[in-house]
């Protein structure tokens, strides 16, 4: 293994994030806090439990989620995007590493950073509400699944991008509402029935409702189908990534 | 030290921009590979780099495929490209520690701080690489491909738009490299270049290599010497007695131009004095030409 090289794109990456410290740390913290103040306070003055869980307390696993997987989305597909834009992808591919120690460098650096944002939330949340974390394993797990399957997800969305313009659009266009509908703010039992039925398609449902059972055990779906699923869509992200390094799709002509 | 076989490059639109292209590149040497635009120069550096996937053919690195074995083969490389990519908000250090890593190397910081200063990058290690000027930014490509200590370097086009000073000093690098064991291939639109610096050239056209020669008998062989004679008094005409020499009379009728093989034993220039002298044509100077490896080129890439 060419630890050199891993340990170079991870230390890259990774300055990277502390060069833009306010963009990447302090942006999303915020976003997260004004959510906090404005669904926990008004609408959580409206709704004040929800399956004997404080509304506050209730949306702060959707929140993390929320932030983790459009964090780790931004932060990988930039990560490989820019040095295809830039040209500078060129010292990458003509590298003596595999396409595993790619993937460990820049998926590994993307995924640190989002479980750092995460933490920082949970930290945040703290303030703000009273939480607690019934199996905080389960927790850490859902938290890892998510970040990586994500992070991969953004590095695919990276390579398959050839402008700004669709770097941005599935984010905004897809997983934003995916997040939005798969219960950050709600839970799917307080939806009609046809609608909880539409919501079961929605793969983020299964992630904020495993990882909210890790804190209140309480969940929309069985947590062991959540953490069914969250393995599938980090399978099913490795193997479009093995197929993506295998034929160099995008990357070498 | 590189050895193509056979190597064909297709691209999914369908144009062929390498052909059958063989090609050995020996230890130590400094080889020059000169054509055209689009004749396939890049396209053949990237393949040997990994950059490109070859279609057909093989390539040896040091005797390890360059497929199979590719971990071998491209930390013995080092490319600096034609393009002058760099990672705008790193410090010139910072980007030429983390090229050193990318290819396995453990940091070192004597053998970072030895390329700087050869390249006049030390007293700029700080500064961030959006913040140079366009040569400076060569000059940080050149270290960071050099700084993972590489036994074969590819330069694509090293000083395509680059001032003289940096050019010298690039120049000074190669001849360096080439002393220190380090094999270079050079790609240059500048025939001067490959004339400075080259052990042997490499003409490729249309995606096929037309010529391979050592570069001093290429020019040896293939080049053509001219005499020009000055004259006293103009001339309205060649003398027919001269007529075997197939001189050109220039435009101002003062001077005379003999073309002559340097190859041949026999010049002709001793005869031609004797004749021009019995001709009554009198010349108060002379001077001999020989062609560059400019003219050599143009006339091969002409013909092909």
């Amino acid at each position: 293994m060419n630890f050199h090289a891993v340990k170079a794109i991870y230390r890259y990456e990774m300055a990277r994030m502390f060069r833009t410290v306010v963009q990447s740390i302090v942006a999303p913290v915020l976003s997260t806090s004004l959510y906090f103040v404005i669904f926990g306070s008004a609408i959580g003055s409206r709704i004040t439990e929800i399956d004997g869980v404080s509304y506050g307390s209730f949306i702060v696993p959707g929140l993390i989620m929320l932030s983790i997987m459009t964090e780790s989305i931004s932060n990988s597909s930039f990560a490989i995007y820019f040095p295809k834009f830039t040209g500078t992808i060129f010292e990458v591919l003509s590298a003596p590493v595999s396409y595993g120690e790619v993937l460990l460098g820049y998926v590994g650096a993307a995924a640190t950073k989002s479980v750092i944002i995460g933490t920082i939330i949970l930290g945040t949340a703290s303030f703000f509400v009273d939480l607690e974390i019934a199996h905080p394993v389960i927790m850490v797990a859902f938290l890892l699944l998510t970040c990586v399957s994500f992070c991969l997800f953004g590095f695919l969305l990276g390579i398959w991008a050839d402008g700004w313009e669709k770097l941005t659009i599935v984010p905004i266009l897809v997983i934003m509402p995916l997040t939005f509908l798969g219960g950050t703010f709600y839970s799917i039992s307080m939806l009609p029935p046809v609608w909880q039925t539409i919501s079961l398609f929605n793969p983020v449902v299964y992630l904020i409702s495993g990882f909210r059972w890790s804190f209140y055990e309480n969940a929309d779906v069985s947590v062991f189908l959540s953490l069914g699923m969250a393995v599938a869509f980090l399978i099913a992200c490795l193997a479009i990534v093995r197929w993506v390094f295998k034929t160099g799709y995008k990357l070498r002509t | 030290m590189i050895d193509i076989r056979d190597l064909t490059k297709t691209y999914a639109g369908g144009f062929q921009a390498l052909k059958n292209v063989s090609l050995a590149i020996n230890k130590s040497e400094i080889f020059a590979l000169l054509g055209p635009n689009g004749a396939g120069k890049t396209t053949l550096i990237n393949i040997v780099c990994g950059i490109t996937r070859l279609t057909e053919g093989k390539v040896l690195v040091d005797g390890d495929d360059i497929v199979s074995d590719f971990r071998q083969t491209r930390a013995k490389i080092g490319l600096v490209p034609q393009e002058m990519p760099t990672e705008s908000f790193e410090t010139v250090w910072n980007t030429c520690r983390f090229s050193r890593g990318l290819f396995g190397k453990a940091a070192n910081s004597d053998h970072l701080e030895k390329v700087l200063k050869s390249l006049s990058l030390w007293d700029r290690k700080d500064t961030k690489s959006m913040e140079l000027s366009g040569g400076m930014k060569r000059r940080v490509l050149i270290a960071k491909a050099l700084a993972h200590e590489p036994e074969i370097l590819f330069l694509d086009e090293p000083t395509a738009g680059v001032d003289v000073e940096l050019r010298q000093d690039m120049w000074n690098v190669v001849k360096s490299l080439r002393k220190e064991g380090v094999t270079v291939i050079l790609t240059t639109h500048y025939i001067e270049e490959a004339e400075q610096l080259a052990d042997r050239v490499g003409v490729i056209n249309n995606g096929e290599i037309i010529l391979v020669e050592d570069k001093k008998k290429l020019m040896r062989e293939m080049g053509k010497k001219q005499l020009m004679l000055n004259l006293y008094e103009e001339l309205d005409d060649v003398p027919v007695q001269l007529s075997n020499y197939n001189l050109e009379l220039s435009r101002n009728r003062r001077r005379l131009v003999y073309t002559y093989d340097t190859k041949g034993e026999h010049t002709g220039i001793t005869d031609l004095i004797n004749d021009l002298r019995r001709s009554g044509i009198r010349f108060n100077d002379l001077q001999t030409t020989q062609s560059s490896l400019e003219d050599i080129f143009v006339d091969l890439v002409k013909k092909t």
